[in-house]
Order: C-alpha cells, then sequence, then structure tokens
C-alpha cells in the first residue's frame, strides 16, 4: 500500500522569518531605485554585476559555505528563503545564481586548494560569475556521451571542442566545463569525463551567441582550440566526474527557481484586475492556480527539510522539478485563457498581453533546461522501481 | 509514513487493516461477515473515536493521528463509517454529547441548502449522497435554526433514505428529513458553524483520497512488472514508465498537500485564514490528483482494471465520491480564488510564504 515516496510537511523555522524581512527591505530599496521592475518579469535584463555585489555585500551569497572561503556558514534553509524572495520578484540574479547554486558547491567539494581561494571568495563578494559547459551540439541528455576532449600533457590538459546551450558564457568569468580524459568502457559507459574549472580569458576560447525566439540572449555556443588547464583546475578525480553529478543534481533540480520563473504573469493577471468585479470561471481559475503553486512550494519546501538533514532526496527532487517546470510553463497560457474575459485598462504598464506572449516564448526552455521532462520521469521511474 | 517514528496509533491502524481488510480479500468475499469483525476490531482499539477527547468517552488522539488514520484507511478503501465516525464524534463532542458504540455519519456531506431545525427539534430539509448513513447508530447533523447553527441527532429511521442511481463507493443514500425528531439538539460552540464542519470533512477526505493514490499507485507499478506483452513486462516500456512517473508526481502532490492541511490542523488550528488556505488548496490539488492518477492507474491496468472483479475500482470509485464530498475543487477554488484577487497581487506572496 505505502510508496516510496516521502514529502513530510516541512516549515521553514521561525528563525527565517528575520530573514526573510531583510531580503525583502533590500528588495523594496532595488525596486525604488529603479534596479528592476518586477511586473517585467523574464522580459526584464537578468545579469545586472553591480546588483550581484550589492546582493554579497548583504552575506547572501555563499552563506552556507565555510567563512574561509568567504561564506556564512548559513544554513540551507536560509539560503532557500534568500532564493525565494529573488525569484518571486524576478530579481536580477544571474551574474552570480549559478555560481551560488552549484559551481561553487561543486568546487567546495572537489577542487584543489588554490582554486577554492581563488574563486571562492570572488564568488561570495559578487565579483565573478560562473557558466556551465555541459551539453554539447550532439549530447544534451545524453550526459555522458560528450565528446569534448581533454588531452593530458606536461603541467596540465589541452581543452578542444564545443560547448552548446552555455547559458551566460558571453557574461561568465569561469565555466565548470565538461570534457573527454578516456573512452567508456564495457563496464561503465560513463567513465571517462572530467570536470575542470576553466578561466573564460584563457587563450582559445571563443563565445558565440545564440539568440532566442524571444530575442533573448541567454545560451552561447562555445569553443575551445587547444585551451590549456593547468592540472589545479582540475574538480575530483580524472575519469570520474559521474560520481559528482548526483548530489549536484538534487541541490539543482528541486528549487523555488524551478516553479516561479512565470509567477510574476500570475500578479500582472490580478493587477490587470484591478477592482473589477470578478466571475466565476477566473475566480476559480485563479483559485486553482493558487493551489498549485501553494502545493508546489510546500513540496520544494519539503525536500530543503531533506537536504538540510543530510539526505539525498533524487526521487523527490525529480518530482519537483518536473511538476514545477510544467506548472511553470503552462502557467502563460492559463493566465491568457482566463485574461480572454477580463477587461484591460488602456495604459496599463506594462500590458498584460505583451508579458503573456513574451512568456509564452521563453516558455519551452523550462522543461528542457537542467533536466529534461524525459530523463526526469526516467529516473522518476527508477525510483519508483521500474527500472 | 512508514518509518519506525509511527505512533501506536497508526501501527494498530495498519495492523487491523491488513489482517481484516485488505482489498482482494473484500472484494471476493460471499458475505459482509468480514465488516462486523472489522468494525468491533476498530472500535475495540479506540480509533473510530480518535476525534473524542478521553472526557467524552474517546481516545483523544492527536489531529495528525486521527488524519494518518483516514489515510491509511483509504490505502484500504476501507468500506465501513470510519472517517464518517471520526467527524461524527468530533460533533458530538462538540454537542457536549457521550459517544455510544456502532457507526455513524454525518449531514450535510454534499454542499446546497441548510438543513433546518425548528423549536422542538424536528429536522426538515435534505441531504444529499450521505455515506453509510443506512447503517448508521445515528446520523449527526448540522442544522440551521433560524439563523443560529446547532448540532443535532437524528436516526436513520427516522428519515427518508433514498439509495443513489449511481454508488461510487461508500453506500450513499439521499435522505430527506420530513419533521424529523431529533435525538438531541445543542448549539454548536461560539464561532463554530457548517462551514466548520465542511472545512474538516474536507482535510478528512483529502486524506483518505491521498491513502487511495498511494495504493493506485502501488497496485499500477505492481500489476505493470508481472504483466507480460510484445515479450517483456509492461513496466519496461517507456510510455508506461512515464505514465507511472505522473502518478508518482500526483502522489506526491497529495501526500505534500493532505499532510500540510493535516499539521495546520495540529499546530495551528486557530489561524483561520491558514486553515481555509491549507484545506483548499489540499482539497483542490488531490481532486485533480486523482482525476489525473486515477486515469492513469487505469490506462496501465487494460480492461481487467474496470472489471467489479478486480480491485482497482475498490479505490478510483471512492476517490471519485470523495471528490464531491465537502465541497467539490470547483466551489474551493472559487472560494480561493475570490479571497486571492480581493486580496490584491501583492498579498499573495506574502500569504504562500506565511506557510
Amino acid at each position: 500500500m505505502q510508496t516510496a515516496i516521502r514529502f513530510d510537511p516541512m516549515r521553514l523555522p521561525p528563525e527565517t522569518e528575520k530573514l526573510r524581512q531583510e531580503v525583502r527591505a533590500f528588495i523594496a530599496e532595488e525596486i525604488e531605485a529603479g534596479t528592476f521592475d518586477p511586473a517585467l518579469g523574464l522580459k526584464g535584463e537578468s545579469f545586472d554585476r553591480e546588483f550581484s555585489k550589492r546582493v554579497a555585500a548583504k552575506g547572501w551569497i555563499g552563506m552556507t559555505w565555510p567563512k574561509k572561503y568567504g561564506g556564512a556558514e548559513r544554513s540551507y534553509l536560509d539560503r532557500y528563503v534568500v532564493t525565494e524572495e529573488l525569484r518571486a520578484v524576478t530579481a536580477p540574479t544571474w551574474a552570480h545564481f549559478v555560481a551560488d547554486r552549484q559551481s561553487g558547491p561543486v568546487i567546495l567539494k572537489y577542487g584543489s586548494e588554490k582554486v577554492k581561494q581563488e574563486v571562492l571568495p570572488r564568488i561570495c563578494r559578487g565579483e565573478v560569475g560562473f557558466a556551465i559547459g555541459m551539453s554539447e551540439p550532439n549530447s544534451g541528455s545524453d550526459l555522458f556521451a560528450a565528446a569534448a576532449k581533454a588531452e593530458k600533457v606536461d603541467g596540465g590538459y589541452r581543452l578542444s571542442g564545443t560547448k552548446v546551450w552555455t547559458s551566460n558564457a558571453h557574461q561568465a568569468d569561469y565555466m565548470i566545463g565538461l570534457f573527454r580524459t578516456s573512452p567508456p568502457t564495457k563496464e561503465n559507459r560513463r567513465h571517462g569525463l572530467t570536470q575542470f574549472v576553466i578561466n573564460m580569458s584563457w587563450d582559445g576560447i571563443t563565445v558565440n551567441p545564440i539568440i532566442q525566439m524571444s530575442g533573448k540572449h541567454d545560451f552561447n555556443e562555445v569553443v575551445f582550440d587547444n585551451v590549456f588547464v593547468p592540472d589545479d583546475y582540475q574538480l575530483g578525480e580524472v575519469d570520474g566526474a559521474w560520481k559528482q553529478a548526483t548530489s549536484e543534481l538534487a541541490y539543482e533540480r528541486s528549487g523555488p527557481e524551478r516553479f516561479l520563473e512565470t509567477y510574476y504573469v500570475l500578479t500582472g493577471f490580478i493587477n490587470a484586475i484591478g477592482d473589477q468585479p470578478v466571475d466565476l470561471r477566473t475566480s476559480e481559475g485563479v483559485g486553482r492556480l493558487v493551489a498549485q503553486l501553494h502545493t508546489l512550494r510546500r513540496m520544494s519546501v519539503s525536500v530543503a527539510g531533506m537536504l538540510e538533514a543530510g539526505k539525498e532526496p533524487v526521487l523527490e527532487s525529480s518530482i519537483v522539478k518536473d511538476s514545477g517546470t510544467i506548472w511553470e510553463q503552462e502557467l502563460p497560457g492559463k493566465v491568457r485563457s482566463l485574461a480572454a474575459f477580463v477587461e484591460r485598462e488602456p495604459g496599463n504598464d506594462p500590458d498584460l498581453d505583451d508579458i503573456i506572449d513574451f512568456a509564452l516564448l521563453q516558455a519551452p526552455k523550462f522543461t528542457i533546461q537542467g533536466g529534461t521532462t524525459e530523463v526526469l520521469r526516467g529516473i522518476i521511474a527508477r525510483g519508483l522501481g521500474l527500472r | 509514513m512508514q518509518d519506525s517514528s509511527d505512533s501506536i496509533v497508526v501501527e494498530t491502524t495498519r495492523r487491523i487493516f491488513a489482517d481484516l481488510c485488505d482489498p482482494r480479500t473484500v472484494n471476493a468475499a460471499k458475505d459482509d461477515a468480514w465488516k462486523a469483525r472489522l468494525w468491533q476490531a476498530l472500535e475495540e482499539s479506540g480509533l473510530t473515536l480518535a476525534w473524542v477527547p478521553e472526557d467524552n468517552g474517546g481516545t483523544g488522539a492527536t489531529m495528525t493521528d486521527a488524519f494518518d488514520i483516514a489515510r491509511i484507511s483509504g490505502q484500504y478503501a476501507v468500506p465501513v463509517a470510519l472517517g464518517e465516525t471520526l467527524l461524527a464524534g468530533w460533533l458530538l463532542a462538540k454537542a457536549g454529547q457521550q459517544c455510544q458504540p456502532g457507526p455513524m455519519t454525518v449531514a450535510p456531506m454534499r454542499d446546497g441548502p441548510a438543513i433546518r431545525i425548528d423549536a422542538d427539534g424536528r429536522l426538515s430539509g435534505r441531504a444529499k449522497a450521505v455515506a453509510f448513513a443506512r447503517g448508521a447508530t445515528q446520523i449527526v447533523v448540522i442544522a440551521d435554526r433560524a439563523g443560529i447553527p446547532v448540532i443535532a441527532g437524528v436516526s436513520p429511521q427516522d428519515c427518508t433514505l433514498a439509495d443513489r442511481p449511481t454508488d461510487l463507493g461508500g453506500e450513499r443514500a439521499d435522505v430527506t428529513f420530513d419533521n424529523a425528531p431529533s435525538r438531541f439538539v445543542a448549539d454548536a460552540p461560539a464561532g463554530f458553524d457548517a462551514p466548520a464542519l465542511r472545512q474538516l470533512g474536507a482535510a478528512l477526505r483529502a486524506a483518505q483520497m491521498t491513502g487511495a493514490l498511494e495504493t493506485m499507485l502501488h497496485i499500477s507499478t505492481e500489476y505493470a512488472g508481472e504483466r507480460v506483452a510484445f515479450g517483456r513486462t509492461i513496466s519496461k516500456f517507456q510510455a508506461v514508465q512515464h505514465n507511472l512517473a505522473q502518478l508518482g508526481a500526483e502522489v506526491a502532490a497529495a501526500l505534500t498537500a493532505s499532510g500540510s492541511a493535516a499539521d495546520t490542523y495540529e499546530n495551528e488550528a486557530d489561524d483561520a485564514a491558514a486553515l481555509f488556505l491549507e484545506v483548499a488548496s489540499a482539497k483542490i490539488r488531490i481532486g485533480e490528483a486523482v482525476e489525473k492518477g486515477g486515469a492513469i492507474a487505469h490506462q496501465v491496468h487494460g480492461a481487467i482494471g474496470y472489471t467489479a472483479e478486480h480491485v482497482l475500482q475498490r479505490f478510483t470509485r471512492r476517490a471519485w465520491g470523495w471528490r464531491d464530498d465537502f465541497g467539490s475543487e470547483s466551489v474551493w477554488a472559487r472560494d480561493l480564488g475570490e479571497r486571492v484577487i480581493a486580496n490584491g497581487a501583492d498579498a499573495l506572496w506574502p500569504t504562500l510564504t506565511s506557510r
């Protein structure tokens, strides 16, 4: 009768409330100063180095990391609160978000002392950002089919090949790249890949922009032409990147950023309704969306609790990512449907229809980036004992 | 919950159902003799009066334990009036009444015009689809006495019962009160009214539906691992795996929403806004989970899943019926949406993060 799935009713501890209010006060100041407009959501500029430095000055980057590397040794739940507050207003965190969420933790766990000292404090000060070099033109979901090479030379490696879909590579200071150091073995098809910390200013790296259909430039192609990486910049064991992936993914998959990307479309709709009398269809539609969002958030908080307790909830975090990204992807279309019978006052800024249109153009990527639906469902099926 | 931190109450519940209410055994039973044995075991262990304080003759279990009992009863599609008796006992305790042995039920169970009661304690009106009305020792009613909510008890013998043309499961009857005499009438305590019963009933059904969904997932996964087609078990087909993954996601949402609502009843029962958000979200989201999850469970089972002989229908039929109790998803969604819109867009995020 029982299921392997667990989502205990976790509540964020009362101590986090003070931090939450601090973040809200900071956000209010930034909005007042014109740094960004939450109503624009994904239409706004997501990369803002100076904003990231101000977030860092508050101690909110690398919050959970050791103080000796510039961190604050705060709890994972504190970080959760900061993350969800910034995501709910679509704050421009892109200059530090990836570094904070996954690059820094990987370096902490697998990096040389030299690289830790060089990079981590600068992340914590909001000075440097990271890109993720995993996908290639011929391998995305099939991560371990990566073919870009790292050839051993004296004192390091020479990298050659192409990475693609690298968010922010055009503005990142570093990249964590996955390169092939050996062929796969019969026993382990995942054997043979190694992760490196790469300084984006090194010789031989070319970044070419990929423009999305929405007009946004998030993604890039990155070409490596015999780029020299010193040994110190290798992460973990050679050929052993497959061991590093799992815990990283649990952290990456279940956070509030996986269902809040289009939240501003819902609040934009409620604002557009304003004081107009509301019909049954509109009320019911909004009620369902809020019930779904509340549930998704409770699931995400529950996973955060499991991670804080040192567990590795691969099944549960995959479920949150799968359900969350589908929900945020479908949200613009559902709001569009409800908005069909709501009067729009002319001159409302920003125009709700434009907000919906832009979100529709961004939406397809949510269920592809960071683990596609089909891959996640395979992981969930394995967790249910079907594979 | 399945770990060693389960309370004695939860452990006892599981054991009784496993011993006396196995769905396949029950489904194939030639007569109803097992029902009496099951009810006796439930009563002897005090589970039926979990929501009645010890002072009133009950076991006074915690709210979360009682919701766990309800969820486990959903896991077994228990076809006796356990959930209904829990609600009736809760009402009787509010009315200062002692509980007698035997199954009970409550009304109203479906949204509709209020049941009225006059100064002589005679009830009139109608309550649709009341579960287990026929065999109940008492129907405990929230009625309206000229605008004042009261709690009253009535015997089904003094009412007119009409079996519903389609029974989704749970032995439902439409109950007509035609100047029916009540056995007792008590003023409902201050601040307590029909919406309070409806809200607790909705949370109870949310827990029961969650249990039913858990078993739908369990038996669908089991079946997929046994059924062979095209030279392999159907669990090997990606389409089937992905469908079951989606059913898993619906179970996850249900566990989360019902657990969160139960936790709110346990720790923040005085926070009306919190209770409303949690119960509304649970009733809406889990109703949706039953829709999608039930469809997947049937699809995975193929033809045998929609027969009377197979156990799957014990779970899907009950879940489809429970959805309509104490407010359907649409009605709860309308109420939640109205409040959210009235409070304004800026209030939504603080509301969500208060939980």
